[in-house]
């Protein structure tokens, strides 16, 4: 058995930037679990640029804001293990894994930061009727068929979901000489960044249908056509608006789900909103010793913030290593009123510094603003000239603002028009 | 090449049937259209072992369900295919639904299926907690099962290549000649003979029924659609939960699956095309809403895919297992619906026995009968699994996350005896790609290995054979 005191599980921008931070807060034994053939998790097959504008301020592309924390790794030592699947977490904090070289590892951890990431939502959820032809993939397998491997996977392209990597690949394909005929979005708004609308989309002329889905897949072999229908107010689709398009290929782009079998397998607690853990303000979840961050936790937007995040999970696994963790008595987070969902469900009012609180909003709102309450009193209210589902927010709770508070209290955000 | 029994299609019933002849000196051959065995009804169906009390007293449905069901688990474990006999409720929702229960477990006592019972509401919710509130009785039918279909017939072709069958696939069998004693069958482009020639196509038991100028059978593609839920709501039902059947088939059921997922389905619509394995939007949601009936809490958030197969219905509404009017040397296998899957064990026994009547070949001393389980790792303990890697790195790679399939594992689904030439060939030897996301990660690994295995370019590979490609060109 190998001893570590922490075992973080994914080496993308979260699992890096975790270890990285718990290195720098004094723990030294610290294995970083990666399945992929590198570090640098999804990163990689994202060869765009807008990353790095918050954090690094300057525009780098996936592989460059990823290479500059593999660098820090190697510069300061961290293990790592590639081609490594994490099988199972056990009640203990041992981590079973695998890979080629090493076959079983059997790792006792004192602490574990799950890092694993998020997968795309497959066509089966959506139940899209038609046939099993070959040309419908998600959007990043796309993606990486075409920056990793060097293959197109289509020339006449619909995209389904206005995601963010729906909205990529539409440039990217039309780009590599491919027609995309248009991106359809089951919603009224896109849940992709305004950026990307604009970048990907309107500079190519590729036409965004809002409240429109497929509803037939055609071709017996291959994709030949979709068919597409507008969608009513309860996204159903509305007899009669249909249109056949020809088609090679569909791409999915239709939402994210953390990965999250690990973390449900060992029993911790997740939040049906996020399908990531329910956790505190150092990201730690209903296990004690088992931390959570980045796309695992919930899927951001900005890989900026995952890296703040993970930073942060990376310091509470420092601090519980080292034994540094005070009290704790909580109060709880609640989004109301439009405000889907909050990261961290749970904060210790015992914590000594300030708390950001993130939250997503559930559709798009205009001159609105945010308010935060503590148990029914306002005590934060912002003005927003737009809030939209794709972008994430954040409120920061001052500390002297926490340390009013009371064990069993609950801070809620909602939106008011 | 020269055959002495020419099998067409490589379905489950084509399959067993070569298989069952393998154990004989007789060069055989098992002829596949498609790039693939189980390709059509085979790997598109409800997966049950029925324990046959549906089935006409007197009819060849009734006589193979019953023989071939209890043949199916000493089958299963022979070829190492997974079989679970879960049993099977058919549940009754109203006092004119607990007489056809009557009447069903009448008929069942006739065709002699051993062990059914009637279960009042109590005893129902006990064995399926989930069950509706509505449910006033059932019929426990305690030798009923569920099989993995797909994997029942390659184990089968498989076992029946390793005693010497050839498995020519990608052979779309377009003429038969018959020169008064041996039959020419031809794709167009090659060419083979046989002395006999089963006809188990499928639902297209009639077209090659034809080429010989039988024209005695017409099958009707009656369509199936199905929807599979996430292994997280496996625990909905514990046994084949059907509703009371109707003239049309056994109605929408829900089961469990031998993988722990939950099946709901079939719809029964007749169509015209028999490679249409098309879904329709309204037939799924009505599915949900009849399978809503028996187990109210499922919902679609938990449907992981979706997908069609096609029944071969005959006319005369039974099997037909002869030789053709018009040519004895041609054994007509056809109109294999419902409970075709659960007959199949059987009907391959009586197809083979009527062909050694007439062929008179002796036995193979080294006939192995045995198909090797497959390495499963998931199913491992992390012991065995140690072992394993240690043994041979490749199944130190995990390829597929949500199955954990390893590397290793799909090299040997390529490697095996008519291995899979391709990403659905791979998905159903070895479950990678059939977990919650449906591929996304892995496929793009699977076609690696597989033009790897193959030697050919990643832009050779298919989905599933014939023009289903996955990549065109290179990018700029």
């Amino acid at each position: 058995m190998l001893n570590y005191d922490i075992v973080v599980i994914g080496g993308g921008p979260a699992g890096m930037a975790a270890a990285l931070k718990a290195k720098e807060c004094g723990v030294d034994s610290i294995l970083i679990l990666e399945r992929a053939e590198t570090l640098g998790g999804i990163l990689e097959q994202c060869i765009h640029t807008g990353f790095g504008l918050h954090y690094f301020g300057e525009e780098l592309s996936g592989p460059e804001y990823a290479d500059r924390f593999i660098q820090l790794v190697n510069e300061q030592k961290i293990e790592y293990k590639t081609d490594t699947m994490a099988l199972e977490i056990t009640q203990d904090n041992v981590v079973y894994a695998v890979n080629k070289k090493d076959g079983l590892l059997v790792i006792q951890a004192k602490a574990v930061i799950l890092a694993m990431g998020c997968r795309e939502r497959p066509r089966g959820a959506l139940n899209i009727a038609g046939s099993r032809a070959s040309g419908v993939m998600s959007a990043g397998t796309a993606q990486k068929y075409v920056n990793i491997d060097g293959y197109m996977p289509g020339k006449k392209v619909v995209i389904l979901g206005s995601g963010d990597i729906g909205l990529i690949m539409a440039r990217r394909m039309t780009l590599e000489g491919a027609e995309v005929k248009c991106v359809c979005e089951l919603m009224p708004y896109s849940s992709g960044l305004t950026r990307n609308i604009v970048q990907c989309l309107d500079d190519f002329n590729i036409p965004l249908h809002l409240s429109c889905t497929v509803v037939g897949i055609h071709g017996k072999d291959r994709v030949e056509g979709v068919t597409i229908a507008k969608v009513d107010e309860n996204r159903r689709p509305i007899p009669g608006t249909e249109e056949y398009i020809e088609c090679d290929t569909l791409l999915l782009s239709v939402g994210l789900i953390p990965e999250n079998e690990l973390t449900r397998a060992v029993g911790i607690n997740l939040d049906p909103v996020t399908s990531g853990a329910v956790v505190d303000e150092y990201r730690e979840t209903s296990r004690k010793g088992v931390f959570a961050c980045g796309n695992v936790l919930h899927v951001h937007d900005l890989v900026d913030y995952v890296t703040l995040e993970s930073q942060t999970a990376g310091e509470g696994a420092a601090r519980y290593v080292l034994g540094k963790t005070e009290t704790a008595e909580y109060i709880t987070t609640k989004g109301v009123n439009g405000v889907r969902y909050i990261v961290p469900q749970k904060v210790n009012i015992k914590n000594d510094g300030d708390v950001k609180l993130y939250f997503r909003v559930g559709q798009v709102y205009k001159n609105a603003k945010t308010v935060v309450k503590y148990n029914g009193e306002e005590i934060i209210s912002k003005k927003r000239p737009r809030l939209a589902p794709g972008e994430m927010e954040n409120v920061i709770i001052k500390n002297d603002m926490l340390k009013k508070f009371t064990e069993g209290g609950m801070i809620e955000i909602s939106v008011e028009v | 090449m020269n055959y002495d029994v020419a099998v067409i299609g490589a379905g489950v019933i084509g399959s067993l049937i070569a298989r069952e002849l393998s154990r004989y000196n007789l060069k055989i051959a098992l002829v596949e259209k498609c790039n693939d065995m189980a390709m059509g009804t085979s790997k598109a169906n409800s997966a049950i072992v029925h324990a046959g009390f549906d089935a006409k007293p007197g009819s060849m449905k009734a006589k193979f369900n019953v023989e071939g069901t209890a043949l199916m688990p000493e089958l299963c474990k022979t070829l190492s295919v997974p079989f679970k006999p879960v049993g099977s409720l058919v549940v009754a929702f109203s006092d004119e639904e607990i007489e056809t229960l009557n009447t069903l477990l009448e008929k069942g006592n006739t065709n002699g299926v051993p062990g059914l019972e009637i279960y009042g509401k109590e005893k129902l919710k006990e064995a399926e907690p989930y069950i509706s509130d509505e449910a006033k009785a059932a019929l426990w039918a305690p030798t009923a099962g569920i099989v993995c279909p797909y994997e029942l017939t390659i184990a089968a072709a498989e076992n029946a290549v390793v005693n010497g069958t050839d498995f020519i696939r990608n052979f779309e069998v377009k003429k038969i000649d018959f020169d008064g004693s041996i039959f020419t069958v031809s794709d167009g482009e090659n060419n083979f003979t046989a002395k006999y020639v089963i006809n188990a196509a499928g639902v297209f038991c009639d077209e090659i029924a034809a080429l010989i100028g039988d024209t005695s059978i017409h099958t009707t593609p009656r369509k199936g659609e199905y929807m599979l839920c996430d292994k997280t709501v496996g625990h909905l039902a514990n046994h084949t939960i059907f509703q009371c059947p109707s003239k049309m088939g056994k109605g929408i059921l829900v089961t469990p699956t031998v993988d722990g997922n939950i099946l709901l389905g079939p719809s029964a619509i007749d169509i015209d095309d028999k490679e249409d394995v098309t879904t329709q939007a309204d037939t799924l949601a009505s599915i949900l809403d009849t399978a809503k009936k028996s187990v109210p809490c499922l919902t679609t958030r938990e449907v992981i895919t979706s997908f069609a197969g096609l029944r071969a219905h005959c006319d005369k509404n039974d099997f037909i297992i002869e030789p053709s009017e018009v040519n004895s040397q041609f054994i007509n296998v056809a109109g294999i619906e419902s409970p075709g899957l659960s007959s199949a064990p059987a009907i391959a026994v009586y197809v083979k026995d009527m062909l050694l009547k007439v062929l008179g070949a002796d036995e193979k001393a080294n006939f192995n009968p045995v198909r090797e389980e497959p390495v499963r790792f998931r199913h491992m303990n992390n012991e065995e699994r140690k072992a394993l890697i240690e043994k041979n790195p490749a199944y130190g790679r995990i390829i597929c996350r949500c199955e954990t399939i390893t590397e290793g594992e799909i090299l040997d689904a390529i490697n095996a005896p008519a291995g899979a030439r391709d990403v659905d060939g791979v998905k159903r030897r070895t479950r990678a790609g059939m977990g919650r996301c449906q591929g996304g990660f892995c496929g793009s690994k699977v076609v690696e290995l597989l033009a790897r295995e193959l030697g050919v370019e990643i832009n050779e590979i298919t989905k599933f054979g014939g023009n289903s490609k996955i990549l065109y060109d290179r990018t700029k």
